[in-house]
Parts: structure tokens; sequence; C-alpha cells
């Protein structure tokens, strides 16, 4: 579905991505970790195109994302994306944050737009709060609109961009949540986390990354087990030790 | 100094000062708002644009427009325009440019500059984030702009649209070097013809002094209405 090869990326002469290779099949959940400024996030906005990367090719769903050219939105259109800060349209109700690019992108009748979202809040757990503007809302809350927003396009995958970092702990479960269900309803995902918890429970396999490079990548049992590279050890260490 | 202050000239002209003057400039200001928003919007999306002669030429513009005293702009589109307008159509005299028409084109290329650099920081204030969730959903550049920037670009800049808006309403009354009857030009002949000077330039200050006072009172109760919920 999604498979990224020998990706390189560099800002000015700073080198943030150094031929990384993955890819994702079709109903599997991908978790790439990894410390601050290692380059999950750069990696994961390559795959719809949101950063350009100078050397490699990114293929989703047999289109090359670095080639795709004015055919750019109609990729993304396919995939879903969830970014750490939300990014709902604050001067939009949450209907209507449902309904724009339904119906601006796919074309679709309002009436039709309407009924999905309904359908979709409601699976997030917030059909009552359709009229209400996302700033009303807790963090929480948005990231459960957010995610049915991107699931409203009906994509062929998800990726998820750190999607709990921004949440109060007691916001992230409600969030996972969604995400759990989504990965056991068969979503492909490609998931940018920290929460390792999440990892062990839905993720085939599991990206480590450190400084632009992919370090390791290993079925989850494997790489909780016993990972490999001494990097991706200290940092399963640090982050499990709590 | 008030001894012999007469406010029966100021009573007498009023219907001349509002029907005539008054509608003038307030037509004046209304359109040349409205073109100046839609002309400066243009500019500003021109100015932020990666393509670099487009982002030059409004550049260019704004400067241009910035650095040029108004009286003098006016002046200069009601005397050339109409040979512009001769050499552009090869017409063999040149073409006939009416006060109204001359004037607004003359606010709304003026305005458009500043409007334009308000509309710019407006642009730019918004999270780079909402640019990426919109792409990220499939819109093109101008559904982007059309439906996530700029309205909330414009909500984010209406107090500062409309007192530019409210020092448009001002300047307005500069076209009385073309001799039109604005309402300062409504209120200048009848000074003129009366030798009433005193009681109708500080009328003609009053009205103004209430109106846009009126005005700014008007955009902070709307600047707490549309405020967006973050």
């Amino acid at each position: 579905m999604i498979t990224i090869s020998k990706v390189s990326k560099w800002y000015g002469t700073m080198q943030v991505l150094n031929r990384c290779t993955t890819l994702v099949e079709k109903g599997e959940v991908v978790v790439v970790c990894g410390p601050s400024g290692s380059g999950k996030s750069t990696l994961i906005k390559c795959v719809n195109g949101l950063e350009p990367f100078q050397q490699g090719r990114i293929v989703v769903d047999g289109v090359s994302v670095g080639d795709a050219g004015r055919g750019l939105p109609k990729l993304r259109a396919r995939i879903g994306m969830v970014f750490q800060h939300f990014e709902l349209f604050p001067h939009l109700t949450v209907m209507r944050n449902l309904t724009l690019a339904q119906v601006k992108v796919l074309r679709r009748k309002q009436r039709e737009a309407i009924d999905k979202g309904r359908r979709l809040l409601e699976r997030v757990g917030l059909s009552e709060h359709a009229h209400k503007y996302p700033g009303e809302l807790s963090g929480g809350q948005q990231q459960r609109v957010a995610i049915a927003r991107a699931l409203a396009m009906d994509p062929i995958a998800m990726l998820f961009d750190e999607p709990t970092s921004a949440l109060d702990p007691e916001m992230i479960k409600e969030v996972l949540d969604v995400m759990v269900a989504l990965a056991k309803d068969g979503m492909t995902m490609m998931v940018v986390t920290h929460e390792m918890g999440f990892a062990r429970q839905v993720a085939s396999r599991v990206v480590f990354m450190d400084k632009g490079e992919i370090v390791e990548d290993a079925p989850t049992a494997e790489f909780f087990g016993k990972p490999r590279s001494e990097r991706a050890q200290a940092f399963l260490s640090k982050i499990l030790a709590h | 100094m008030f001894g012999n202050f007469d406010y029966d000239v100021i009573i007498r002209s009023l219907p001349y000062l509002f029907y005539d003057g008054m509608t003038f400039t307030l037509t004046l200001t209304a359109l040349a708002t409205v073109g100046g928003i839609a002309f400066g919007t243009v500019l500003a999306l021109m100015r932020l644009s990666s393509i670099a002669p487009l982002s030059l030429v409004a550049a260019a513009y704004v400067n241009l427009m910035r650095s040029v005293p108004l009286v003098l702009m006016i002046f200069w589109f009601y005397f050339l325009v109409p040979y512009i307008g001769q050499w552009l159509t090869g017409a063999s005299a040149p073409i006939r440019v009416g006060a109204f028409a001359s004037s607004l084109v003359t606010f709304t290329l003026f305005e458009a500059a500043y409007f334009a650099e308000i509309m710019r920081a407006g642009i730019q204030s918004i999270p780079r984030g909402q640019v990426a969730a919109a792409q990220a959903l499939g819109m093109t550049y101008p559904t982007t702009m059309a439906q996530i920037v700029l309205p909330q670009a414009f909500r984010n800049m209406i107090p500062v649209l409309l007192t530019q808006t409210i020092i448009l309403f001002q300047d307005t009354s500069l076209v009385y070097v073309l001799s039109i009857t604005d309402f300062l030009g409504a209120a200048s002949k009848v000074a003129q013809r009366d030798g009433r000077l005193v009681e109708m330039y500080l009328f003609a200050a009053l009205v103004y002094f209430v109106i846009s006072l009126a005005a700014s009172h008007g955009v902070r109760a709307i600047q707490r209405r549309t405020a967006i919920i973050r």
C-alpha cells in the first residue's frame, strides 16, 4: 500500500532523512518511534507530499508521490492524516469541518456529506457536538473530530503524526481507543507515536528511527522482546522505565 | 466669537449637505472599500506567491502607491486617465471620465495598496498547520485559500480593515480638489456662497467626528462578535 524506498531529504545542507526504506501493507498498522528530531514526523509528511524529498521514491497505492505533480491533491484526498495539533478549522462548526472537503474535493452532495459526518461523529462518540466550534471542545474531543474528518474522505490509509503528544494525559486514552478500534477494523495505518502500549496492542511492525535513519524495522513482538540495535535498546529502556 | 453664529445657514443647507454631499461621500467610501479589499486581497496573494514575478509586481505596486501623496493621485487620475484612455482605445479625443468614476478608480487603486498590506498580515497570521490540514484533505490551492485561509485572515483583520475604512471615509474629502460635491465640498460651497466659513467648517468637522467616532465604537462591538474561539 505504502512503499518508501531510499528516501533522503535535506534542509539546505542539513540532512534530515537518510535513505529511509520501509513499507506498510494493506491492513497493516506500522508504528514509527524514536527520539525527537529523529525525522519520524518528516518521514510521515513525505508520504502524502506535505514535505518534499530530494532522493528516493514513495509509492502509495501505485502512485509515486514525488512525481504526482498536479495529481497530488487527488492522491492526498485518498490518504487520511491526523496532526499533532489537530488542525481543525476554527472558523467552521464541527459538522462543517467534516463535510467541507467531502463537498469541495469529492463533490459529494451536501446531504450525503452530512449523513456521513453524522455517522462518523457517532463512531467517535461526539454526536451531540456537531454544531459546536472546535474551540469549544477539549483537546481529546478535537482530536477525535480530526480523526472523523479524515475518515469522512473514505481513505485507503491513515497517517497519524504524534496524535496524542499535545494532549493532557487524561485525554490520551479516548483518542487511543478510537485508533485501536480503527486498527481492529482493518484500516491501514502508519502512526508516529511514543505510546508504546498502543504499539504493543495493535502494531504489526515497529519502525525505530534515529538521526534521520531507520535503525530498526521489526515485527512488534520482536522489537519489544529484544531489539537488535543498541540505540533502540537505549530508547526503549528510557521510554518504558516509568 | 459665537455672538453672530448663524445656525440657520446650517439648517437651511442640511438637505443639500446630506442628500448631495454625504450620499456621494458614503457611496464613494463603500464602493472603494469593497473594491480596495478585493483588489488588495489579490495583491496580497500575489505578494505572498512563490512565483517571483507576481510577488515583485505586487510589491512594486504597493510601494509605489504608498509613497505617492493621495492628492497627487487624485489629480493624476482625473487629468491623465482621459488621455491614457484615448491612447488605449485609439479614440480621436480624450475619453470622458466623470468625476465620480475617476475618484472611485483612484481610491480603489490607492486603498488597495493599504488593504493589501493588511490582508498580507492576516494571511501570515494563519498557522502553517491550517494549510497543511487543508492540503492533506486534498484541497487545491484556490480551495484552501477560499475556504480556509482567507475567511480566517479576513475575520482576524476585520478591526484593522474597518479602521482603514474610517480613514478612507475621511480621505474622500480630498476630492474637493476636483470641485466635486462630496460632503466637505458641499459644505465648502455653502460657506463660500453665504460667507459663513466658521459655521460650515465647524459643522462639517463635527459631522466627520461623530460618524468616525460612532464607526470606531461599532468596530469594537463587531470585534467582540466575530472573534474566532481558539
